[in-house]
Parts: C-alpha cells; sequence; structure tokens
C-alpha cells in the first residue's frame, strides 16, 4: 500500500489507567503489521512524534471526569473519522465511576490538601455521553486480538467479529466446565459479554465481569442464584460494582441489593 | 455378526486401548478434569475417571469418589462427542487476494481418526440424530463426514443413571442398541472386575481378537442385563413424551414461556452442552492489509441476538421466544424436520444450566396445566 494512503491512527486517553491502550503495544507479532498498515499519526504513549489530524481512525481510552476533558473530547471528536472507544472507561465509566453512587465532594475534603485545586465533575462517564461514538471495544483492559480485529474491520470496511453474547460461549468452546455448576463458585459468565477468551473459569474463578453487560442480561435471575450459592447482599453490590459498575443492568442490579 | 459375546478382564482394559492406538486411532474418552469428567485425548487407563462419580442435579454436578475402582462408574458430563464430530471452532476455508481476483487455499483439515471410548447409549442415539443432520439428503457437511466415517466407537452401557437421566422416557436407553462397534457392561462384584463385551461390527470384532478376551458365559450376560436394568429404574427425571409435538404446537402462547422466560439467563449453555445442537455462525476474517480472508465457522445458539438478526433486527428479541423456540425445536419441530426427537434426555441441559431450567419440568407444567383446564370444563 503506498505510504500516503495510509489511513491516520490516534489513539487519546481520558480518566484511565493506560491499560487499553498497552495492548496495542502488547500486539508483539501483530504490532508491526498494524503499524505498516496504518499511520500511527498521535500516540503519546508509543511516541512523542506527533502528526496533526485529522485523523481517520481515533481511538480512545479513558471515562469523562473533569470539565476539562469533557471539552477535549468534543476537540478528538472534531478531527476523528472514526471514532473508537475502547475499555471499560471509555465505554461504562471504569472503576472511577464507583464515585457515581457517592458524594465526590465529600471524597475530595478527605483526600487532598487543598481541595479547592481540584476540578473534577460529579460523575464518571464514558464517552459516548458525550460525543457520538462509531463503535465500543469492552474491556478491562481490551482483549488485543479483538482490538486488532476492530482496526482491522475499519481498515477492510467491514464488520467487525465482535460477539456481545455471554461469556459462557467462550467457557463451552474451549472446554471449560462450568465454575458455578461444578463448584458452586459464583460467577457473572451467564451475564457478561464475551471477549477475553474465558480466562477466569479455566483458572477455577469465577467471571468479574470485566466485559461488562451482555445483550439482553438477565441480571436479576442470576443475582437469585448467587443467593442461593450463599452470597449475601452486600457482596452482590460488590460483585456487580466493578470495572462496568455504572452500565445501566448492572448498576440497576446492585442498586436493588443496596436497597434491601 | 455373531451373537458371541466376551469378557475382557479389568486388568486387560489397557490393552485395548493399546490395540486401538496401534491400530491409528487417537484414543478418546473420560477424563478428570476442572472438577468435572470430561472429553479428552487418553493413552493409558490411568487417564480414565478410576473410583469417580457424578453427583447431578439441576445447576449443579459435583465429583464424589466411589467405593471401588470403577473405571466408567458416572453418568456424563458437560462435554459431549460433538466437540469432536462438529468442532466448536474450525476454519472452512482461507483466500488470497490476486491481483483484481482471488484464489482459494487448500483446506488443509486433517480429521484424527478417533476411538471414542466410553459412548453412553444416549450419545449414541444423539450421534444418530446430528448423522441425520449433517450427513443426511441433499447438502452433506464434509467436514462432520470426514470424521464420521472414521471413527471407531467403544460404548458403555449405563449400570447407573444420574440424577438428572431420563433416557429411558426418549427411549434412547441405558443399553447401546446401535451404531457401535464394541460395547461393554463394567461389572465389579466383590473382588471380580471385568467387561462384557459385545460386538457390533467387523472391526469391533478384529479389535477384540487383539486383546486377550474369552467367550462369556450365560450367567455374565445376565448379570450385565440385571446392572442395566437396574440403572433403567434409577432414571432422575421423566418426559411423558405422549404427543408431545402437538402439545406444544398447541400451547405456544403459554403463559409459562412468560415464567420461564424471568429465570432464563439466555446464557446459550443449554445450547453449547446439547449432544445433538448443531447450529454454527461463520465468522470472516482479513488480514490487516486485506490481501488474505478466512471463513470460520463457530457454534452459535439460538439463544443469541444475532442468530435470528436479519435486516432490522433480531426476529427472537426476548427471552422467552429464544427459550420457546430452543425446546419447541428440540422436542416438537425436530421431529418434523428430522423424523425424531431432538432430545436424548442426557439431562446435560438440566445440570449445565447456571440456573436450573429443566426441560422435564418445563414441559410437565405446560401438560399439567391443560390437565387442570380439562377438568374444569
Amino acid at each position: 500500500m503506498p505510504k500516503a494512503k495510509r489511513p491516520k491512527i490516534a489513539v487519546w486517553k481520558f480518566a484511565s489507567c493506560d491499560g487499553c491502550q498497552l495492548s496495542l503495544l502488547d500486539c508483539e507479532d501483530e504490532l508491526l503489521a498494524v503499524a505498516g498498515a496504518v499511520d500511527i499519526a498521535y500516540f503519546l504513549e508509543a511516541s512523542r512524534a506527533v502528526v496533526k489530524g485529522p485523523y481517520d481512525i481515533s481511538l480512545v481510552e479513558g471515562s469523562i471526569t473533569t470539565p476539562h476533558d469533557a471539552e477535549r473530547i468534543q476537540e478528538v471528536r472534531r478531527v476523528s473519522t472514526f471514532l473508537i472507544t475502547i475499555g471499560a472507561c471509555a465505554t461504562a465509566g471504569g472503576i472511577q465511576a464507583l464515585r457515581n453512587f457517592k458524594d465526590v465532594k465529600e471524597f475530595i475534603s478527605i483526600v487532598y490538601a487543598k481541595p479547592e485545586y481540584i476540578s473534577t465533575l460529579d460523575k464518571s462517564t464514558p464517552i459516548a455521553d458525550h460525543v457520538k461514538v462509531d463503535f465500543e471495544l469492552r474491556g478491562c483492559p481490551v482483549n488485543k486480538y479483538q482490538l486488532i480485529e476492530v482496526i482491522n474491520a475499519f481498515l477492510n470496511r467491514r464488520k467487525p467479529n465482535v460477539p456481545t453474547y455471554s461469556v459462557c460461549v467462550e467457557c463451552k468452546r474451549r472446554g471449560t466446565p462450568c465454575v458455578m455448576v461444578a463448584r458452586g463458585t459464583p460467577c457473572l459468565g451467564p451475564v457478561t459479554q464475551a471477549g477475553c477468551g474465558a480466562i477466569c473459569p479455566a483458572y477455577h474463578r469465577g467471571c468479574y465481569g470485566c466485559f461488562g453487560p451482555k445483550e439482553t442480561p438477565n441480571t436479576v435471575s442470576l443475582s437469585a442464584w448467587w443467593r442461593k450459592l450463599g452470597v449475601n447482599d452486600h457482596d452482590l453490590v460488590r460483585a456487580f460494582r466493578g470495572f462496568n459498575a455504572y452500565a445501566e443492568p448492572f448498576r440497576k442490579e446492585s442498586e436493588r441489593y443496596e436497597q434491601r | 455378526m455373531s451373537d458371541e459375546q466376551f469378557i475382557i478382564e479389568g486388568t486387560d482394559f489397557q490393552k485395548l486401548l493399546d490395540a486401538l492406538r496401534q491400530q491409528g486411532y487417537t484414543t478418546v474418552g473420560p477424563t478428570v478434569r476442572d472438577g468435572a469428567i470430561v472429553y479428552d485425548e487418553i493413552a493409558s487407563v490411568k487417564d480414565l475417571p478410576i473410583g469417580w462419580t457424578d453427583e447431578q442435579d439441576g445447576g449443579r454436578y459435583r465429583l464424589q469418589k466411589r467405593n471401588d475402582q470403577a473405571l466408567f462408574g458416572y453418568v456424563v458430563g458437560p462435554h459431549s462427542w460433538k466437540k469432536f464430530l462438529h468442532p466448536p471452532v474450525l476454519s472452512l476455508w482461507k483466500a488470497r487476494k490476486n491481483g483484481k481476483s482471488f484464489e482459494i487455499l487448500p483446506n488443509r483439515n486433517d480429521s484424527p481418526r478417533y476411538a471414542f471410548i466410553g459412548v453412553r447409549s444416549c450419545e449414541l442415539h444423539a450421534i444418530f440424530i446430528q448423522d441425520r443432520v449433517f450427513t443426511n439428503g441433499k447438502f452433506i457437511d464434509p467436514h462432520y463426514q470426514a470424521r464420521r466415517q472414521k471413527v471407531f466407537i467403544v460404548a458403555v452401557n449405563c449400570v447407573q443413571a444420574g440424577g438428572t437421566c431420563f433416557c429411558v422416557s426418549m427411549k434412547t436407553g441405558p443399553k447401546a442398541t446401535l451404531g457401535f462397534d464394541l460395547a461393554l457392561t463394567e461389572i465389579i462384584d466383590g473382588q471380580k472386575h471385568y467387561f462384557v463385551v459385545e460386538v457390533g461390527t467387523e472391526k469391533g470384532a478384529e479389535i477384540i481378537q487383539r486383546v486377550p478376551a474369552k467367550p462369556a458365559q450365560p450367567n455374565d450376560i445376565q448379570i450385565a442385563e440385571e446392572r442395566i436394568a437396574r440403572a433403567a429404574q434409577q432414571m432422575g427425571r421423566h418426559l411423558d413424551t405422549t404427543d408431545i409435538k402437538n402439545l406444544l404446537y398447541r400451547n405456544l402462547e403459554h403463559p409459562r414461556w412468560d415464567e420461564v422466560a424471568t429465570r432464563c439467563l439466555n446464557c446459550a449453555n443449554c445450547t453449547m452442552v446439547c449432544p445433538t445442537c448443531f447450529c454454527t455462525t461463520v465468522e470472516d476474517v482479513t488480514d490487516l492489509t486485506g490481501t488474505e480472508a478466512e471463513r470460520v465457522r463457530k457454534w452459535d445458539s439460538c439463544f443469541t441476538m444475532d442468530f435470528s438478526y436479519i435486516h432490522g433486527g433480531s426476529v427472537r428479541a426476548s427471552a422467552k421466544s429464544r427459550y420457546r423456540q430452543w425446546l419447541t425445536h428440540k422436542l416438537a419441530s425436530w421431529i418434523d424436520q428430522f423424523g425424531t426427537s431432538g432430545c436424548v434426555g442426557c439431562g446435560r441441559c438440566i445440570t449445565w444450566c447456571p440456573v436450573a431450567i429443566d426441560i422435564t419440568e418445563e414441559v410437565r407444567a405446560i401438560r399439567e396445566s391443560e390437565q387442570v383446564s380439562k377438568k374444569g370444563e
């Protein structure tokens, strides 16, 4: 492909841990192919060299937590043809969305010596609450193969193969016996979107819900079963308040048990 | 085939595996892994679940120690033989861009020659049901067919039933009556441990000749029959199949579908563990430069939204419609489509449903509601 025609790609960071953009650097074998196929024009984690916009694809990591970022995301949207959000922070508000269930001003007064220097929003919110998003890639962190698949799909103008069904489908395809059935281990897999490759159950752990709610999740039924497995209301609230705490189905379920 | 049956001593079981492996078969069978008895490659009798059994109920499976050294003292686990005959993920073809055209690259799906060790009667019926789906009629699935034609089947008759078993209701067990090369009945009687072996095919007879085996006495055969008959009395579940097709067709708007939908996670586990569910999706993938493409087939499920997606949305958007589709296909429209029920009564969908939804209970609820309303008339 002639160099001039390579699509320009930018990687942006908002409130996040950088883990998702590191997934791109973590692509190792595929990284050279990615670098060959696209012009990495703005990726501060990887290079200080910056090519000016506009960009064909913007990968956005992180959630919106400050008034400054709420403005910055508008600028990112303006200079991007396709805007793809990557990771639980960008798609659901991330672990920092736990603030959404409390009074953030109280935290500030406890944590910071000079609270008046802190300019922050009441809530941590996903990018799609602020601008139009062309594709949301879930995960905490995102799965690097899914990340390549999404970039690949946009480059080749096809639909990304990113299924929205449960983690259970991945467990069964790889032959992992269900940890909930065979061990009585509470697992969020039946309400969580596939994509990680069902890692935790393969190591005899229940799913933590890193990829957020699946399509049409029945959290009410799953919680009722967890109660039968001996999980108390408090722990149920905590289970749904992970990296995707503010994704609506998980939020509603945790609030239902918090209010009991 | 002669009706002659044989005895193989428990201590000689390894020789049966050896004979199969010497004939070039990859021996696959039950083994303990991750808290369950799964199917995987086995080379040695030590790989078998010696002295283990499985305790099963709705949404619950536990391994338990037996007080003997049975090799096949369990029922069925989360895996079924379809993972070998109809792999969960399979590359169908690859293509490479060639100027303005493209070329299809040869498919290198070398399918192994499997010997299945420990196939239960319900599972034999499940294989026969999938045969009808994949190798009958106008459109043959070459991938399934290639694997299926080469398989050697060592069936094992059930001498105990599990908590979610209902093969007797579905007339699929517990005794293997068709489609095996060898069928074993494991007998443990005090210090005695042996297998009564029935030969089903010429291939089976050839293998038996390579294993120390002596003719079975009428008494041995009788003991085996008694043990199998005892298993038939132990079924943990029962499904009344009387006029089941019309029963379900009559009740497509039954309120029970709404009720089960409140419990159903639409997680797809039941379809994944079902030994007859065969649905797949295909994913087309490209490399980053767009010069190579690949089509991959993966197990899919009628419980996903994408499964019934057509332009504008999913036909079966509600959990109710998806559960109803699965159950009525399995037990009713399957009969119209393939001439048999799609259910073999193995109980996997009951055991491995994370919230214990029970297909026999759902049918019973619908049937009983009709009986109640008839009485009320």
